[in-house]
């Protein structure tokens, strides 16, 4: 069985390329590692197109990570997603921006691109002309009775737009299909040549509700890429700020769950809460949502005394009230009722797309990027990374409480360890491009940022890989056999970002 | 349970005190809205969100509104499921491409009279986001816009002011001084 590094180190070795080695493969090596992945050995982190070239970053049992690139003439490369279908989407989307033309690819409707864009291949060294708008063909279930429900992209929640088009057998679905790309911006072909100031706002800009995520993937691989040490308590401040992302955005769907079983009070209580965390966090950080308080070389200002001050008395207050919550949700038996084995995912599949964040977690898979690869201050800080097995909603939700508990003793001992002096350097480009990759625990999962500086100091290429991409297609299957009417329930239990995913 | 809710019966309030309104918010509305509407609309308002392309930022601080501190349903407002039922269309996002068609056929279905309101830095003129080849611009360059309440995100204080100004101006309710009444 090869490892990833003996693939790398047998072939082209991209200088420049950091934390994780990348290297230019021929077709076989290529394909070596596709088997690994479809042997379920090796897990996909990410795969990306750019002119004529496509990437894959990829994770092996040594849980050794690593960039294989491919070039390819015409765009052609051995499709991956053939042999393993987590890269469908990824390649399909790779097709409409880059023009690339996997080879043996299943599945070649187009994916982001609806035909609206007036341009085909947008990112290609040549775009073509306007692809021309054509239905979807959604795939067909047969059998007597069925019929489908056509379902958004106007949704009727205050939600994002996409489109499921569920078949369903009386109450029953038999198979829901989902299409995406609604809310599709054009964020790394806007990176392209921004300077790395405004790049860093289009990331924090990916999907609202992991602003700070964002940020700090997309700083790390900038410093990865430069060299650049931020200081050290600008790297304890954007832990203290990831934890109480977490903190607010898993209170909020902890509440929006149990609201989907129309169990308001749950909403209303973990309403106020995830209220307090915002209210906290734009008393210390001067942003509800910490917006653009993360940037490459360290953090946009400080936080002072009556900031952690705030955030204290946040801890204090849900430290009070949550355990009450928990026990009610946990006594409630006609909550349990809706949660208990609805919307079951199994942890095999769980494992091939390697699902991150709580998805992952709640069917057995026990990977947390601030464990492993582990980025500081992690690896000083005490925290549990909480795994069940049971798949099912329920499952989510209490990888979510444990994870409320972890983030809570996080941002305490934090607070308590906060070193001082200053919390920004200055970024400066080097010589000849460079390369730098991160990946960052967000509350919903890895998050993976790949970019390019050339040696102007601008963004030639960034890559922002969100969790959901690996999480979107196991709804798809969590949700089979379930009643339609507990749709939203799973929809939320998994509450995968459509701009995160759209780009 | 029946501990907490015994609690919320002992514990204060946790909602804010309405908010003031600026007149810049007001004559803005002033212009936009005519009598007609104002008498047949009553206060209250039905909203119906659509997110024509947003980065979901703005769509959290709407959630946060239903929240006990924001309360918005004590002023009349009301999220609604359908354009159908709706009496303002809260747009947020750059428009996109891919989205243009729905917010256009969105905007059809809602019934007369009708007000849109553009949520966040985005919804004005695309934002960050202007330039893309994915992206049409701000909401006006599809539908009518009433009246823009900016922000990345607007915080939910902004988004009520906003909407109070909306619904007095409907209602023909501003004081001279802009302020809220009743």
């Amino acid at each position: 069985m090869p490892a990833l590094a003996d693939i790398i180190a047998a072939d082209r070795q991209v200088e420049h390329h950091a934390p994780w080695p990348r290297a230019v493969v021929a077709p076989k090596a290529w394909n070596l590692a596709v088997e690994q992945l479809a042997a379920g050995r090796w897990s996909l982190l990410g795969l990306w197109g750019e002119p004529d070239k496509v990437h894959m970053a990829l994770l092996d049992e040594a849980q050794t990570i690593g960039v294989i690139s491919m070039d390819c003439r015409g765009g052609r490369y051995p499709s991956v997603g053939q042999h393993h279908s987590p890269a469908l989407r990824l390649e399909r989307a790779a097709a409409d921006l880059f023009g690339l033309a996997p080879q043996g690819l299943p599945d070649s409707r187009r994916w982001l691109d609806h035909g609206q864009w007036g341009v085909s291949h947008p990112l290609a060294a040549r775009p073509g002309g306007p692809a021309v708008a054509s239905s979807y063909r959604f795939l067909t279930a047969e059998g007597e009775g069925l019929h489908q429900i056509p379902v958004g992209p106007v949704h009727a929640g205050i939600i994002e737009p996409g489109h499921f088009r569920f078949t369903a057998g009386g109450e029953t679905v038999v198979r829901l299909e989902e299409r995406l790309g609604y809310v599709h911006k054009g964020i790394e072909g806007l990176m392209q040549g921004a300077s790395i100031d405004r790049a860093a706002k289009l990331a924090g800009r990916t999907s609202g509700d992991s602003t700070v995520a964002y940020s700090l993937a997309f700083a790390r691989a900038v410093e990865a890429a430069l060299g650049i040490a931020p200081p050290p308590r600008a790297i304890w401040l954007r832990a203290l700020m990831a934890e109480l992302e977490r903190l607010a955005n898993h209170l909020g769907d902890i509440g929006a769950i149990c609201n989907d079983a129309a169990f308001a009070i749950m909403h209303a209580h973990c309403g106020v809460l995830r209220e307090r965390v915002l209210r906290a966090a734009d008393a210390a950080f001067g942003h509800r949502l910490m917006r653009d308080r993360i940037l490459p070389g360290g953090t946009a200002g400080d936080l002072n005394e009556a900031g952690a001050d705030a955030i204290r008395s946040l801890v204090a207050e849900i430290r009070r009230r949550f355990p009450h919550l928990v026990e009610l949700y946990d006594n409630t038996a006609s909550l349990q009722d809706r949660t208990v084995a609805t919307g079951r995912l199994k942890g095999e599949l769980a494992r091939q797309y390697a699902a991150g964040g709580y998805v992952g977690r709640a069917s057995g898979r026990d990977f947390d990027a601030r464990r492993v690869p582990g980025y500081a201050p992690y690896d000083e800080l005490a925290f549990d990374v909480p795994v069940l097995q049971e798949g099912d909603v329920n499952a989510r939700v209490w990888i979510r409480v444990r994870e409320v508990e972890q983030s809570l003793s996080l941002v305490e001992q934090i607070l308590g360890r906060l070193p001082a002096g200053p919390t920004l350097v200055e970024v400066a480009a080097l010589e000849g491009a460079r390369e730098g990759m991160a990946l960052v625990e967000g509350f919903r999962g890895d998050i993976l940022v790949w970019l390019r500086i050339g040696e102007d100091g601008l963004i030639e290429r960034c890559h922002l890989r969100d969790p959901s991409w690996f999480q979107w297609p196991l709804l798809e299957a969590a949700i089979e056999g379930n009643i339609v009417a507990d749709f939203p329930l799973c929809n939320k239990s998994f509450n995968c970002s459509y701009s995160g995913h759209d780009l | 349970m029946r501990k907490l809710l015994f609690e919320s019966l002992i514990r204060p309030p946790l909602t804010e005190r309405p908010p003031q309104v600026s007149n810049a918010a007001v004559d803005e509305l002033g212009r936009a809205l005519d009598g007609m509407a104002r008498r047949k609309l009553g206060r209250s308002l039905s909203i119906r969100a659509v997110d024509a392309g947003s980065c979901n930022g703005c769509e959290l601080e709407m959630h946060a509104l239903n929240n006990a501190f924001y309360d918005i349903e004590r002023f009349g407002f009301r999220f609604v499921a359908s354009p159908r039922h709706a009496d303002v269309l809260m747009v947020t996002g750059p428009v996109t491409k891919n989205m243009r068609e729905a917010l256009k056929r969105t905007y059809e279905a809602t019934p007369n009279p009708k007000w849109v309101v553009a949520l966040g830095d985005c919804a004005k003129d695309g934002g960050c986001f202007a330039g893309s080849y994915a992206v049409v611009g701000g909401v006006s360059d599809v539908v009518p816009v009433d009246l823009h309440i900016p922000g990345c995100p607007p915080p939910p204080i902004e988004i009520l002011k906003g909407l109070i100004a909306l619904l007095d101006g409907a209602n023909g309710k501003a004081g001279k001084d802009g302020a809220v009444q009743g």
